[in-house]
């Protein structure tokens, strides 16, 4: 009873088209955002800011990028790192040729650069796939990051090898470098974030998500009836790698600030996206927010309760974190291949029975 | 004979060396994905984890002593003077058996029937789950390995190759690990010793029949259960014996476990279902990306090595995507 669809009568196309068709589904996304954009920003420390905020932000766009990819379209993806360093590396650069842009504008077009190079990767993806796909990205993965670590003309000859973001402003305030306040850095990321989350949710409810999902679900049969593979599958890396790009400048530019491509853009990144998609949920966009929230806050709190609680060393905690982290994805797999997205499913069915049984 | 041929023929015979280590791994993939449909990622930390436990036994290291120490204040860390090598492989050998034998109880009993990409999936959770696991039980710190194998440079191959070249000239013999042709030598054997276990053991046709057709298989009474827990256990062993060779030569660390990754572009090249493919991929490789490193990879800025594999892989896909020796895909609707 709490939870209905029932009742909630449209009298025009477009209200019945509009994202969120559910007037409860509305309030409590209103509801969110509100919370988000009208309270954080006055409370938000630099603690709050630097280890849950921004990293959930971020990661939650790369995330977003994958399950387009993976998620949507099927196609699995290893190079997520290595997409994620383009995206950075074409921010660094933009930020340093031209110091008067909008940070908008530089992030943004470094999530279309990445686009550029995504489609080149995906280029194979169109006679191969599931394993030999994820070869294939893994190819990008570490061409790319051996790249920006060779090639001295990305980290503009610096003497280290390391790119660090200049302050650089969003209408006179600035987001990036050290001066940057908590508050501006963490509503540059969430206006992003929201604006394209927003995005990619209409994208996989229209004609394009649909081709995606029918090249996921049989590509043979999709062919048939008419969907492109060739348009389907580009466009999906296309997309997947402009929001994957998007996560790298911001990861670099806002929240890092300095960068080394091994580092920051290895393997062990593009398995954090992965499994953030799979608890999250493979095909879903609030699963994306769901995983990156689960994989961010639960290793701080679980080295809050080890390190801080039980006073353990920080080495025993960290491998006790790989333990569970492993053994969690693997205990998804088994109970809930779909993921947190499925409880929250399974969550609405249960509040819209409620109080009665059946 | 010049000087550059002879360096070339040297690089040559290293990358055939680097070559057999990657076929090693790249062989277990091949058995559990042909018996069980699985891509198993975790092949590489296998390797880790059992080359782990076997300096663990040797040392008598106690297991767990880190988090013994830290939860109950005790400091526990060996207890004596460890086994011989022979009792600490046997060991070994008994504890990845284990491990197979609670692989299919606890994870993969539930995962049958599920999609191939999320049992991959699943075995990537396993790679991250066996890494904690590992450095849990036995430490995380960097491990000498020492199995009584030879090792070190061949006086006698530098002496005869010093004679080959021409009067005059610089040259000062080839370099050839003699660990790598003790490597070659095992890779070998394993290799025979698996091809015949497959072709004329009871067991060995079992395991061929399930790759061939899981259910004409149970209907005839093999049991699949028992022969995931065999092929697992065989994987085991042949992480084991490429956990004893990369940990002797390199020593005990967490970058033995990406080697996993570089079979990868082994089994793309010589098809996923194939042992021979495994190997001859491998060593092409291995040549392959000593003789780029060799001869372009200065020019390029170096470190090709770590690419060279992946991109290699992909080419050879546009043209042939079952790989060498792979059986053709074909798709219904």
């Amino acid at each position: 009873m709490l939870y209905r669809e029932a009742g909630d009568f449209k009298t025009s196309y477009a209200a019945d088209q509009q994202t969120f068709p559910l007037k409860l589904d509305r309030w409590f996304v209103w509801g969110v955002l509100a919370f988000a954009f009208l309270v954080v920003p006055f409370f938000i420390n630099d603690y709050w800011e630097k280890s849950v905020l921004l990293p959930f932000l971020v990661w939650s766009m790369a995330a977003l990028g994958l399950n387009i990819l993976t998620g949507y379209c099927g196609q699995l993806s290893l190079g997520t790192g290595g997409f994620m360093a383009v995206g950075a590396y074409a921010s660094y650069k933009l930020m340093v040729a031209f110091p008067e842009l909008n940070m908008f504008v530089v992030v943004i077009t470094s999530g279309l650069i990445t686009a550029m190079v995504g489609i080149g990767f995906g280029l194979p993806s169109l006679r191969i796939k599931g394993f030999y796909l994820a070869v294939a990205t893994l190819a990008a993965q570490f061409f790319l990051v051996w790249l920006f670590n060779k090639v001295p003309w990305f980290y503009n000859y610096s003497a280290s090898g390391q790119i660090s973001a200049p302050e650089r402003t969003v209408f006179g305030v600035a987001v990036t470098g050290a001066a940057a306040p908590s508050w501006a850095t963490y509503l540059f990321c969430l206006v992003l974030v929201v604006v394209f989350a927003y995005v990619a949710r209409n994208l996989t409810r229209g004609r394009l998500g649909r081709s995606w999902m029918a090249i996921r679900d049989m590509d043979i049969a999709a062919e048939i009836i008419g969907v492109s593979p060739l348009k389907a599958k580009l466009s999906a890396f296309a997309i997947s790698s402009f929001y994957i790009g998007m996560s790298g400048a911001m990861l670099f530019a806002v929240y890092l600030g300095s960068a080394e491509p091994t580092e920051a853009f290895g393997i062990d990144k593009s398995f954090l996206v992965l499994f953030m998609v799979i608890v999250g949920g493979l095909g879903s966009i609030l699963g994306s927010f769901l995983g990156a929230a689960f994989l961010i806050l639960f290793p701080v709190l679980m080295k809050n309760i080890m390190v801080g609680g039980f006073g353990w060393p920080a080495d025993l905690a960290a491998h006790l974190e790989l333990v569970f982290i492993g053994g969690l994805i693997m205990l998804f797999l088994v109970v809930e291949p779909h993921g947190l997205a499925q409880f929250w499913r399974i969550t609405k069915e249960k509040l819209r029975l409620w109080p009665f049984p059946h | 004979m010049s000087p550059d041929f002879l360096n070339v023929i040297e690089v040559i015979l290293n990358g055939l060396m680097a070559g057999i280590m990657y076929s090693l791994v790249a062989l277990g993939f091949v058995l559990i994905f042909k018996a069980s449909g699985i891509f198993n990622y975790a092949q590489g930390v296998m390797a880790l984890f059992a080359a782990l436990t076997l300096v663990g036994f040797q040392t008598g290291q106690v297991p767990f002593a880190h988090l013994i120490n830290a939860t109950f204040g005790t400091d526990v860390h060996h207890w004596g003077s460890g086994m011989n090598t022979f009792l600490a492989i046997l060991c070994t050998m008994a504890v990845m058996i284990l491990f197979a034998w609670l692989l299919e109880r606890i994870v993969l009993r539930h995962m049958v029937n599920q999609a191939p990409i999320i049992l991959f999936m699943t075995t990537i959770g396993l790679a991250y789950f066996m890494e904690g696991f590992g450095d849990l039980m036995w430490g995380a710190d960097i491990k000498n390995m020492d199995v009584g194998l030879p090792s070190g440079g061949s006086f006698w191959l530098e002496d005869v190759t010093k004679g080959w070249a021409s009067e005059g000239s610089e040259y000062y013999g080839m370099y050839i690990d003699v660990l790598d042709v003790w490597a070659a030598g095992i890779a070998i054997l394993l290799v025979i010793s698996l091809t015949l276990f497959s072709q004329y053991t009871k067991t060995g046709r079992a395991l061929r029949a399930v790759a061939d057709d899981h259910q004409a298989a149970m209907t005839v009474g093999i049991s699949l259960r028992s022969i995931w827990i065999i092929v697992w256990s065989i994987a085991g062993f042949v992480a084991l014996v490429a956990g004893i060779m990369w940990g002797s030569k390199s020593g005990v660390q967490f970058s033995l476990s990406l080697i996993a990754l570089k079979a990868l572009p082994v089994l793309i090249l010589g098809g996923f279902t194939s042992i021979p493919g495994a190997i001859i991929g491998g060593l092409i490789i291995g040549i392959g990306e000593k003789l780029f490193e060799y001869s372009l990879g200065g020019m390029i800025g170096g470190a090709t090595e770590n690419w060279f594999a992946y991109v290699l892989a992909l080419a050879f896909l546009m043209f042939r995507p079952q790989g060498l020796f792979g059986e053709k895909i074909i798709e219904r609707v």
